[in-house]
């Protein structure tokens, strides 16, 4: 019965991930990537690592499906077609070579497929994962902790110092969206929203993601109701 | 979203109910699956939620931005402060068995803390990368 309910999340998995790509409308793309993560939340779930399936279904199928659909607004749900992307391509660079690209994908998926074949049996007993440490947390945690989720007991007690350095990683990520978007909506000394490289602090310059520069190699502004205008050369006098 | 009466309603009862679900999984991670991280996203999905729903200003009036970031670095710091009074309590950092006579307490006051600090950075995290991300290019906010 679980083997079913396996291969149907597999088969479902396969079919959204073939539609993320397939499909040219961004909308769509961020739905079937949410109903993927939901759907590995299923696997987790069947696999019995429910802390796991909470989070995944949380985060990826909820959080990060909302902060796409915010980027989306931005930059609109139409992606061009593929055909039309690929003659500009094409006409930027004349000798264009596809197989290299395709013989390296199947030489590194050769590769993993390969190298699963060394992996330990799922769920075997003799697994040499349930053989370091696991039976000490197994029997000891029990009144060393005093617990009864061995997993709470590795995560916060025997693995706190990881854990702590999560904690910081996750709000370190906090730091730096809130360096990246608000470095660059700011408003100069004539009170004008100005949108210029200047405004990232300079740490961060050279790191500003692609999409936000123009033809210039200066920041632009996101579509917003209106352009910030010729205001940049009167600061810089 | 907000001229939509189903959603308007239905939102205001789930609300509530994640909230709930969150310090559930929170408090009840020593006995069932869950944990800090996991209450920290369910929560932040409350306020997601309710913001898609009633808008990013509202959101603002229940939870301004200064308390969520406030809260991303209030739990590193109470996470940090457990392991330096188990320092100061002359064990190693992160070495629960001082917090309190008993040993096997003081694990579950240190788990307890801890998994406090993370679930208030996780979700004033999570609620920050939202705010900032829903909040661009947008004058009126």
């Amino acid at each position: 019965m679980s083997v079913l309910v396996d291969f149907a999340l597999l088969a479902f998995l396969a079919t959204t991930a073939i539609a993320v790509v397939r499909t040219t409308n961004l909308f769509a793309a961020v739905m079937l990537a949410g109903i993927y993560s939901l759907l590995t939340a299923g696997l987790f779930t069947v696999m019995d690592a429910v802390d796991v399936a909470f989070t995944e279904a949380a985060v990826g199928a909820g959080i990060s499906t909302v902060l796409m659909l915010a980027t989306l607004s931005f930059i609109g749900s139409k992606e061009e077609s593929p055909q039309v992307r690929i003659t500009e391509i094409s006409a930027k660079v004349p000798d264009r070579r596809p197989l290299f690209p395709l013989f390296a994908v199947l030489v590194t998926g050769a590769i993993l497929i390969w190298g699963t074949g060394d992996m330990p049996p799922f769920g075997d007993p003799a697994d040499p994962i349930h053989h370091h440490v696991a039976p000490r947390y197994l029997e000891e945690s029990g009144h060393e902790i005093g617990i009864p989720n061995v997993v709470t007991s590795v995560l916060a007690s025997y693995r706190g110092f990881d854990t702590f350095g999560e904690t910081t990683v996750v709000f370190t990520a906090a730091v730096g969206v809130m360096i990246l978007l608000s470095a660059i909506r700011r408003k100069d000394r004539y009170g004008e929203e100005r949108w210029g490289e200047e405004d990232v602090p300079n740490l961060f310059r050279g790191f500003v993601p692609n999409f936000w520069l123009g033809d210039d190699g200066r920041m632009r502004a996101p579509p917003s109701p209106q352009e910030p205008g010729e205001g940049g050369e009167g600061k810089a006098s | 979203m907000s001229d939509q009466i189903i959603l308007r309603v239905a939102t205001k009862i789930i609300v509530p109910t994640i909230l709930l679900f969150a310090l559930y999984v929170q408090f009840h991670g020593d006995f069932g699956p869950g944990g800090g991280f996991q209450a920290g996203v369910i929560a932040a999905a409350a306020f997601v939620l309710y913001a898609l729903v009633f808008g990013l200003r509202r959101t603002h009036r229940v939870l301004p931005t200064w308390v969520v970031r406030t809260c991303a670095s209030a739990g590193v710091l109470l996470y940090g402060g457990v392991g330096l009074a188990t320092m100061i309590g002359g064990a190693e950092f992160l070495n629960y068995n001082v917090l309190a006579h008993d040993p096997e307490h003081g694990q579950h006051y240190g788990i307890l803390l801890v998994e406090l600090g993370v679930m208030i950075t996780v979700f004033g995290v999570m609620v920050t990368i939202f705010y900032f991300f829903a909040a661009r290019g947008r004058e009126d906010l």
